[in-house]
């Protein structure tokens, strides 16, 4: 059942449903991504919750002009606009007064729904029957999806990600720096209005499939996801882009191919696990490779401190120092050193040694300053340096590595 | 509108309301100050999941297991958020971006997969709660106030939240001196041998419990804005906190007693429709005040900051 629904096997609004999943995805995941960078992501839930009044207040002209109140672009235009609205308002709340934005984020939010939900109760007051729908548009409804929704979303993500090509650079830039884009000549204001107006177009175009209250997860968890896996700012946007895609396609199939699964929530869920694999799989930035990361260090660090040890004829008691020195063949289980280990022992204090010297000669003050008690000395100096090292010990001479 | 009415239909409701304004709006104070105030939506978002399994352990809607089970969903979301935001080295409003929205999404997925057909709850139940509901049956009149034959058929969520409001004020006032210090300038609180994390996490912890309380009387969207609209209007009046605090229960208890009776009763004297959604009302008017304060609060601008146009 599952094959069937990701071959899009699955009936005709199965299909359209996946597609526009996939594709509101992409476009939210890519858009997000800057939003993200910008460390500005809670700014998209004060956007979607701002919809609500828009919606209703779209729906009520539509029916007072004599309308079909659930005319998706109609409701979709005017969410936009009440969208808009809010976050003019959050703008001027944080530039005219002296609330910090998480202030204002919270505060547009609450006002914008609180009223939207007083409007949604007016609806639901002037006669049963014809709002039905409205409620859908909250944690979004895949049920009744028409060819037209679905093409609504796709050229409505296709223009998104247009303009998002077309203003990534200074987007880029202001997410990273935003006195250097002033300096370079970039209106930072102004590219910031754009960067919201494009997660506002997200927002509106996915309040069909997902809802407003979850089409925020759509757009902060694909971002945070991709960047555990780069550390390049245009590679992040491909990758939470295809995050955000398969996120849409699987959780799509999977909510197709059993009955009362909700389209919106899976998607969420399914997205939240490609974040919970990145955040302990993913290389560099990962628990794992973080605590593979450690597990070494801690390591070389026994090696290093059982050498010195062994050098100076002292007893090792440390279980896994011992342990270690006998894995890598430098030891005997007794503790008492190899051939091979006593080389290595002697190497390790000459080091020392070096490095002693190293750090009371202040010609070698930068080089001094690399000293972590682990560094092979012959990674920072030069053989002829090493070398008139050594002679400034004096002492036996040959030590190879 | 006689007292009889007034004491059965609308009484509780206005208590309830106001107390929850009230419990909210006082934590909020520090939270706006502390740059936190997004807490009280992304707790408003979790407890959802938290209430749902409450009610499957228990298969009915009592109120214990699903206020337990709300206040763990609470404690987990916040646990998951410091943890991702460490192991992860993310920033926190993507942090809480990331655990209150999977964390919704998994709450309307068991909410859809249970049968809740038989029982009142679902998501928009969760939303905008039920302020209007809470009647007094019992009542006659004003003389029921004190006959406690009467008083025991209160709400009983009436007791909760005031007794939620009396822990939150207790807490704000025998804390007030460490609050104070620690939120302007917690290097100076920790020199002086103010234990700062714990009293951050204390902070918290009293915010959840008014936002869990609150919830389950008036629903989640008051909890945001009490938590955020208040104090905010607030901090625009005055720059001290004794007087912002003070400001800010006054606009509380504006907003929920004016949102209540133009909820309840605009749409009548407007011409003859139902009632409108109370909680929604509520939000609506503390975003008027908030508005209002914005523009013509005495201490609206940042005191002495350049404007960061």
């Amino acid at each position: 059942m599952l094959w069937d629904a990701l071959a899009l096997q699955l009936g005709y609004n199965a299909t359209l449903v996946a597609i526009g999943s996939t594709l509101l995805g992409v476009a939210a995941g890519i858009t997000g991504t800057f939003l993200f960078l910008r460390k500005r992501a809670l700014v998209s839930d004060a956007v979607s919750h701002a919809t609500l009044p828009g919606v209703c207040l779209a729906f009520l002209a539509l029916v007072v002009l004599g309308g079909d109140g659930r005319n998706l672009i109609g409701l979709l235009a005017g969410s936009a606009v009440s969208a808009w609205l809010g976050l003019l308002c959050m703008n001027w709340l944080t530039h005219n007064t002296r609330l910090a934005e998480d202030a204002a984020i919270g505060a547009v939010l609450s006002v914008f729904f609180g009223f939207g939900i007083v409007l949604l109760t007016i609806i639901q007051s002037l006669g049963v029957g014809r709002q039905a729908g409205l409620e859908g548009f909250l944690l979004g409804t895949t049920a009744g999806m028409l060819r037209l929704d679905a093409l609504i979303i796709a050229i409505g993500g296709a223009a998104t990600l247009i303009l998002v090509t077309i203003i990534r650079r200074p987007m880029m830039m202001v997410a990273f720096d935003p006195e250097y884009a002033a300096a370079r000549g970039v209106a930072v204001n102004r590219t910031d209005l754009a960067m919201m107006g494009l997660v506002m177009a997200v927002t509106v175009i996915g309040l069909k499939i997902v809802g407003l209250i979850l089409i925020v997860a759509l757009l902060i968890i694909p971002p945070v996801t991709a960047r555990f896996w780069s550390e390049r700012s245009d590679l992040v946007v491909l990758l939470a882009g295809m995050a955000g895609g398969l996120a849409g396609y699987l959780g799509a199939a999977i909510s197709a191919s059993t009955p009362d699964l909700p389209t919106g929530p899976i998607i969420v869920l399914v997205s939240f696990g490609f974040f919970a694999l990145s955040l302990l799989l993913a290389p560099a930035r990962g628990v794992l490779a973080a605590v593979l990361r450690h597990v070494q260090f801690q390591r070389r660090i026994h090696i290093r401190q059982g050498l010195l040890a062994l050098a100076q004829g002292q007893m090792i008691y440390e279980p896994l120092t011992l342990r270690l020195l006998h894995r890598a063949g430098l030891a005997r289980a007794d503790g008492v050193a190899t051939d091979a280990g006593r080389a290595r022992a002697a190497k390790a204090l000459r080091d020392e040694k070096r490095w002693e010297i190293v750090r009371a000669d202040l010609t070698h003050e930068a080089t001094a300053a690399l000293y972590d008690g682990l560094r092979d000395i012959e990674t920072v100096l030069t053989k002829d340096q090493i070398e008139e090292i050594d002679l400034r010990i004096g002492g036996p001479h040959g030590i190879q590595p | 509108m006689n007292g009889e009415e007034f004491v059965t239909l609308s009484l509780t409701p206005l208590l309830i309301g106001t107390f929850s304004a009230i419990a909210c709006a006082l934590p909020g104070n520090f939270l706006v100050l502390r740059k936190q105030a997004l807490i009280g939506d992304a707790i408003s978002h979790v407890v959802l999941p938290g209430i749902v399994v409450g009610f499957l352990l228990t298969g009915a809607i009592s109120t214990w297991p699903m206020m337990l089970g709300a206040a763990g969903a609470a404690i987990v979301s916040v646990v998951m958020i410091e943890a991702i935001r460490r192991l992860g080295k993310i920033e926190p409003g993507a942090a809480m971006g990331v655990v209150f929205t999977s964390m919704f999404a998994a709450g309307v997925l068991l909410l859809e997969q249970t049968d809740t057909s038989t029982v009142h709850l679902d998501v928009e139940h969760a939303l905008y709660g039920n302020l209007e509901s809470l009647i007094w049956l019992d009542a006659t009149g004003w003389q029921s106030v004190l006959d406690p034959q009467a008083l025991a058929g209160l709400p009983p969520e009436l007791p909760r939240i005031a007794i939620t409001l009396l822990g939150v004020a207790l807490f704000t006032w025998i804390f007030w001196r460490p609050l104070k210090i620690s939120t302007f300038d917690e290097g100076f609180a920790r020199t002086i041998g103010i234990r700062t994390g714990r009293l951050g996490l204390a902070l918290v912890i009293a915010a959840a419990i008014a936002a869990v309380a609150a919830f389950d009387a008036v629903g989640s969207i008051i909890v945001i804005a009490m938590f955020i609209c208040p104090p905010a209007a607030a901090r625009m009046m005055t720059n001290r906190l004794e007087t912002q605090v003070v400001w800010s229960v006054f606009f509380a208890t504006v907003s929920a007693v004016l949102g209540y009776v133009l909820a309840g009763y605009g749409p009548l004297w407007l011409g003859g429709l139902d009632a409108v959604s109370a909680a929604g009302m509520i939000a609506t008017v503390s975003g008027l005040i908030l508005m209002i304060c914005a523009i013509f609060g005495p201490c609206r601008t940042r005191s002495g900051a350049p404007n960061s146009n």
